[in-house]
């Protein structure tokens, strides 16, 4: 098979289940009868409208070719980004440092991607943009929370840039009898932690006893994870196809991006509430904000990178 | 001009979010004067990207001459998209009724966007209101009178800086205005800097 004809495949798998999961969501709609349930389910399916969405938007990107791609995960970082500097009390004295970071550093990374530049890929915000930022800010002349401010500002950067270019970062890897597949391996990640997700949802909703981290993240709950890990793990482990890997290394790979996802909901949650807020924003219906949908793309991505370009 | 309006709300909404929360009112044809806090260059373009497409037609930005009528890009992006009404903020450069153009506008049956303190402040909450209001209070019973506070614009764009940062910014309608009669200036202006505060 084509790498275009296993997208095909792979598209109308995707399609199958959101057909069922829109199917499941207008039966709950009927039957719904108490006030909470409603609010469940109308939250159920604003969620899976938007679902609808973002795999059309990524289905176009993938198919428009690398540079959409780029582009898409550039906007996503952009609004992310967005999303955690309007939770962050920053002050006048940070304006340059934040124009730098949404205008030169995002452009700058996913050029180098494009670029297959992977050696300054790799350092250039852990090293150029960690060292610059708190030098501008510091020409601005404010101490007052200088370490603070420039602490939430790097944080900002790393996660929604750096961390989050990690996914189509995929694409520069150079992997032997998968040329031209790489693409692939990009779908494979994002599948796999945002199946994880929902399945960890759905599953917490149907068994979730024991929470996990109450204050953090009340809807996380031991069953919730085991049930959704698992089936995410075997749903990638079935899409080995699709990847350079055997099924028992698609199965590892899974385990290691659905535990990271898990981890980067949990640190990303407590983030956001040690900021004072529910949600990172109001941008995707159902589901909050930009940053509460890639959350865990952003800690999955760039191990799944490093173990894929180690091992592979 | 319907092609850069539409750009200049995009590249806004890109930027600054400008999610309007109608909290004492609804979008509505009636005749409106919106008055606001200022604390940017983008307030224009915030209110007016908030405001339903059907609306941007007909609601006119106020817009300081010395500002908006400089250069010629700057120019016809006030005048031609947004087709703000062009105001002299400086006594010298004024010829008669400063207020002229907005009584004009008024009469044509448009609503105006007006940012009473006259200039940007710094803080979160606006500073004392200028007459301007006063008198088009006055001179236009009719006319619905809208609070509007804008939220976070003064992180995106504060005074002194010349480039913009993205912040979601959140531009919030009150509920109109109620007249007293008889009442003063000063009380009123007073208690129409309150009703932009109680929204903050």
């Amino acid at each position: 098979m084509s790498p275009r004809e296993k997208f095909y495949w792979l598209m109308a798998g995707v399609g199958g289940l959101m057909l069922i999961a829109s199917l499941i969501g207008a039966v709950l709609h009927i039957r719904v009868k108490t006030d909470v349930g409603r609010d469940v389910v109308q939250n159920l399916n604003s969620r899976i409208r938007a679902w609808w969405v973002m795999i059309g938007v990524f289905a176009v990107a993938f198919l428009l070719g690398k540079n959409t791609t780029l582009g898409l995960f550039a906007a996503m970082s952009f609004f992310a980004l967005r999303e955690f500097v309007t939770l962050t009390p920053t002050k006048r004295g940070d304006h340059i440092p934040l124009f730098l970071s949404f205008f030169v550093l995002i452009p700058a990374q996913y050029f180098l991607i494009g670029d297959g530049w992977y050696g300054l890929f790799a350092i250039f915000i852990p090293v150029y943009a960690f060292l610059l930022l708190p030098a501008f800010a510091a020409l601005a002349g404010d101490i007052d929370g200088f370490l603070e401010r420039t602490a939430k500002i790097q944080w900002a950067v790393m996660v929604t840039v750096y961390c989050v270019s990690h996914a189509p970062a995929l694409l520069l890897l150079d992997i032997e009898g998968y040329q031209g597949q790489n693409a692939l391996l990009l779908f494979f990640l994002v599948m796999v932690v945002q199946l994880s997700d929902v399945l960890q949802y759905v599953s917490g909703k149907l068994f979730g006893r024991t929470k996990i981290a109450p204050v953090v993240s009340p809807s996380k709950t031991v069953e919730g994870f085991v049930g959704g890990a698992l089936a995410a793990c075997l749903v990638g482990c079935a899409m080995w196809w699709i990847t350079p890997f055997s099924p028992l290394e698609a199965l590892g790979m899974s385990f290691i991006i659905v535990l990271m996802g898990f981890l980067g909901g949990l640190a990303l949650s407590a983030v956001k509430r040690s900021l004072g807020a529910k949600d990172w924003g109001t941008m995707i219906k159902g589901h909050g904000g930009m940053l509460d949908r890639i959350d865990s793309i952003s800690f999955a991505a760039p191990i799944f990178f490093h173990f894929t370009r180690y091992f592979f | 001009m319907r092609v850069s309006g539409a750009l200049l709300v995009g590249l806004t909404k890109v930027l600054v979010g400008a999610h309007p929360r109608w909290q004492g009112s609804q979008p509505s044809a009636a005749q409106r004067i919106y008055f606001a806090n200022h604390t940017s260059h983008m307030d224009t373009l915030a209110i007016w990207s908030a405001l339903p497409p059907s609306l941007r037609a007909t609601t006119r930005p106020v817009a300081a001459k010395d500002y908006w009528g400089k250069g010629p890009l700057r120019r016809y992006f006030a005048t031609q998209s947004l087709r703000a009404v062009l105001i002299e903020r400086s006594r010298e450069g004024r010829q008669g009724d400063p207020l002229q153009p907005l009584t004009e506008t008024l009469l044509q049956g448009h609503s105006l966007i007006l940012f009473p303190e006259g200039t940007r402040g710094a803080e979160s909450v606006p500073r004392a209101f200028k007459s301007g209001l006063f008198h088009l209070m006055q001179g236009f019973p009719a006319v619905e009178l809208i609070p509007v506070y804008l939220e976070n614009l003064r992180r995106a764009m504060p005074k002194g800086t010349f480039v913009p940062v993205p912040f979601i910014c959140t531009v919030r309608f009150g509920g109109p205005l109620h007249r007293v009669p008889d009442e003063n200036k000063e009380s009123f202006l007073e208690r129409a800097r309150s009703a932009v505060v109680a929204l903050s």
